[in-house]
């Protein structure tokens, strides 16, 4: 007899497929015929469409499909046009950012023109993105948090390549469009600015994303495991709290003093999510713009402790007028 | 229930992921040597085996015994001696045999010199050895700042080899031409330079060559004027992973890395540093360059450039060249200038007048 299960489901609850709700005037139908998949089955739902596409999704698709393009056919002629080249490389390979000697205005093409107009296209996409995101949520008569959330990614974006390289006057100030690339400059841009675990805001940032990932790791852990007492029928516990909420709740006041309900957690979690990427944009944009050497920052407001010295005596030898022993 | 649970060929999977994920990293025992104030991460980590398999790379030679500096001057006894003129007959001897092993040990003197007329300038190499001469003389007297007491000799560069391991040409960063896409901006390579990095894969045109601002940090804490950008830091970084790499240390050898450009109460390994640049610098421009017409054209760069010296050049992945072994004690004569002295050469030049006299005389 099969049972069902919550961890690594073995059975797929099934039913007839199903294309969701009526949608009133102004919507486009939705594309796809449903079908059943099996092995989707086993990470979720068994039915895997229609999709609702719709004006936004699409313009969103076309602007993200060329911007992905430019960036890709830049790497591809990195190297020379070589596929094979382009796969051994793809992870070093990146479409750079203008030099900061153009400033905000449009260098030439291979100069960073392209990396410009990529930008624009990919802020086109994840706008339109954005658009689509809220517009469904208000169809399906949803609260915003998806739509806010997702905005709190943007906003991190935006700052990253829009508010920042403006309010510093390059746009060489972005970041480059590359795997191991990114990463690079994320190094050099805590190198150039004085050490970025500095930065209040990004120590706020830090602290909400490994908030994010232990609060995922509790309540994650803490349903699938009252899930043989109903505990993943989370918003029938909502309304009429049973064993499964109550063991849970137990759980964690006998551990730590407090628990978070079932309702409230979900609270905890949108919020820690949305504030990483909101600290961690006020951080960057106050880098450089506000605040140039994080360190220097620091210590000025008693934050950096001072150690006892263990070497000996280093002065900048640039600021000797006559280096002692040899020639400069 | 003869049916095996799911779980354990998850676990299996699993740790064959796990397996295939280690496999990628360095094998331990990894040791960390402290190298700063207790538990501020200034460590130094080695890998005892790592540096046992290349402790053959970097151990100094046996050194030949002394000879005598009295004598006649091998600038009064042979012909041409433009530069070791000052030393005696047999310290010569010694350094030439000594030169031939450092160097050009499989091809020997007939490298440089013309077996039939040792005084003739015919090969590129004679030049090019002279200037290096030169060149190690003042390393040894102008850069105490950098080589200390220790000092260099040939073999810190060449270790047997005529053309030192580590040298670097000025990269070619367009080398299909200036085209409509595809620009690298000299980065974004797997590039052995700066340590397989995406980083600037040539800072040493910018650093070791031209004069670019090295520093990128300001020292206040509100902004005051400092424009240099994180583009620009990106080039610093590729300077200082290749330090990191031609010296087998971590960046906490010289930084105290939670304020990367503080000099007081750092280690002060940075100073020596700071001069070893400005030394590789001026030694790319005033014996390096002006060789890059007597080089042939295949030992240049593809941009037709000499051959130039990096931090990688001497050091070859020790924090102190060879371990830090003492072979300019061995070799004096690199040491110091050894032109044959001003009277010597006036005598000497007067004794070949009164021999030529005679002979335009008749």
């Amino acid at each position: 007899m099969p049972q069902y299960q919550n961890i690594f489901t073995t059975v797929n609850a099934v039913g007839p497929v199903s294309p969701g709700v009526a949608l009133g005037h102004g919507n486009s139908p939705r594309s796809g015929k449903p079908a059943l998949s099996y092995w989707l089955g086993k990470l979720g739902n068994a039915q895997i469409g229609p999709i609702y596409l719709g004006g936004l999704g699409l313009a969103s698709i076309i602007f993200g499909t060329l911007a992905i393009n430019i960036i890709g056919f830049n790497m591809l002629a990195q190297v020379n046009w070589d596929p094979v080249q382009f796969i051994r490389q793809l992870f070093w390979l990146a479409l750079e950012p203008p030099p900061p000697q153009y400033g905000l205005g449009f260098p030439p093409m291979n100069q960073g023109g392209w990396y410009l107009l990529s930008s624009l296209f990919l802020l086109m996409s994840v706008l339109l993105w954005f658009a689509r995101v809220w517009r469904r949520a208000r169809e399906l008569g949803l609260g915003m948090h998806i739509p806010y959330a997702f905005l709190s990614a943007i906003w991190l974006f935006l700052v990253l390549g829009l508010f920042r390289p403006i309010l510093m006057g390059s746009w060489g100030e972005a970041v480059p469009y590359g795997i191991f690339p990114h990463l690079d400059w994320t190094t050099a841009f805590s190198l150039r600015y004085g050490n970025l675990f500095y930065n209040p805001f990004h120590a706020l940032s830090i602290a909400f994303l490994y908030g994010s990932v232990l609060l995922f790791a509790m309540h994650g852990g803490t349903i699938l495991a009252v899930g043989r007492y109903g505990g993943e029928r989370e918003i029938e516990q909502i309304v009429d709290r049973g064993t499964a909420s109550e063991r849970a709740a137990l759980f964690w006041r006998w551990t730590m003093g407090f628990n978070a309900s079932m309702e409230s957690i979900h609270r905890w979690a949108w919020w820690f999510a949305v504030l990483t990427t909101l600290t961690g944009g006020i951080g960057i944009l106050l880098t450089g713009t506000v605040v140039d050497n994080w360190y220097l920052w620091a210590v000025k407001h008693g934050v950096a402790p001072q150690y006892p010295d263990v070497f000996p005596p280093v002065t900048d030898p640039a600021l000797q007028a006559a280096p002692t022993g040899a020639k400069p | 229930m003869s049916k095996q649970p799911p779980f354990f060929s998850a676990a299996r999977l699993m740790s064959l992921a796990s397996v295939l994920l280690l496999s990628g990293c360095e094998r331990p025992p990894v040791v960390s040597v402290q190298h700063g104030y207790a538990g501020t991460g200034m460590v130094q980590v080695y890998n005892p085996r790592t540096l046992e398999q290349q402790a053959d790379q970097h151990k100094a030679p046996e050194s030949t015994p002394p000879l005598p500096d009295d004598g006649p001057k091998a600038g009064q006894v042979y012909q041409n001696v433009q530069v070791l003129g000052d030393l005696s007959v047999g310290q010569f001897t010694r350094l030439m045999v000594n030169m031939t092993a450092w160097i050009a040990p499989e091809q020997g003197c007939a490298y440089c010199h013309n077996p039939a007329n040792m005084a003739e300038e015919g090969k590129y190499t004679k030049t090019v050895a002279r200037k290096m001469v030169q060149m190690t003389q003042h390393i040894n007297t102008d850069w105490k700042n950098h080589v200390g007491q220790t000092g260099v000799t040939c073999y810190t560069c060449h270790r047997g080899q005529p053309v030192p391991k580590e040298i670097w040409f000025t990269a070619n960063n367009a080398p299909r031409g200036a085209n409509f896409i595809g620009d690298t901006a000299g980065q974004n390579g797997p590039a052995q330079t700066v340590g397989l990095s995406s980083l600037p894969n040539d800072p040493f045109t910018p650093f070791l060559l031209g004069k670019e601002q090295i520093r990128v940090n300001g020292n206040t804490a509100l902004p005051s004027g400092n424009r240099q950008s994180i583009k620009q830091a990106e080039w610093t970084y590729g300077l200082m992973m290749h330090m990191s790499s031609s010296l087998g240390v971590n960046c906490t050898y010289c930084h105290n890395t939670r304020n990367m450009a503080q000099w007081e109460g750092g280690p002060p390994q940075k100073v020596t540093s700071w001069h070893g640049i400005r030394m590789s610098r001026e030694l790319n421009l005033s014996y390096m360059e002006p060789l890059t017409d007597v080089f042939p054209a295949h030992r240049k760069g593809e941009l037709g450039d000499v051959a130039k010296l990096n931090c990688a050049t001497c050091h070859q992945g020790a924090f102190k060249p060879l371990y830090g072994a003492a072979m300019l004690k061995d070799h004096p004569e690199l040491g110091r200038d050894t032109t044959l002295s001003a009277p010597v050469k006036a005598a000497k030049a007067a004794l070949q007048a009164s021999a030529a006299a005679p002979v335009a005389q008749r």
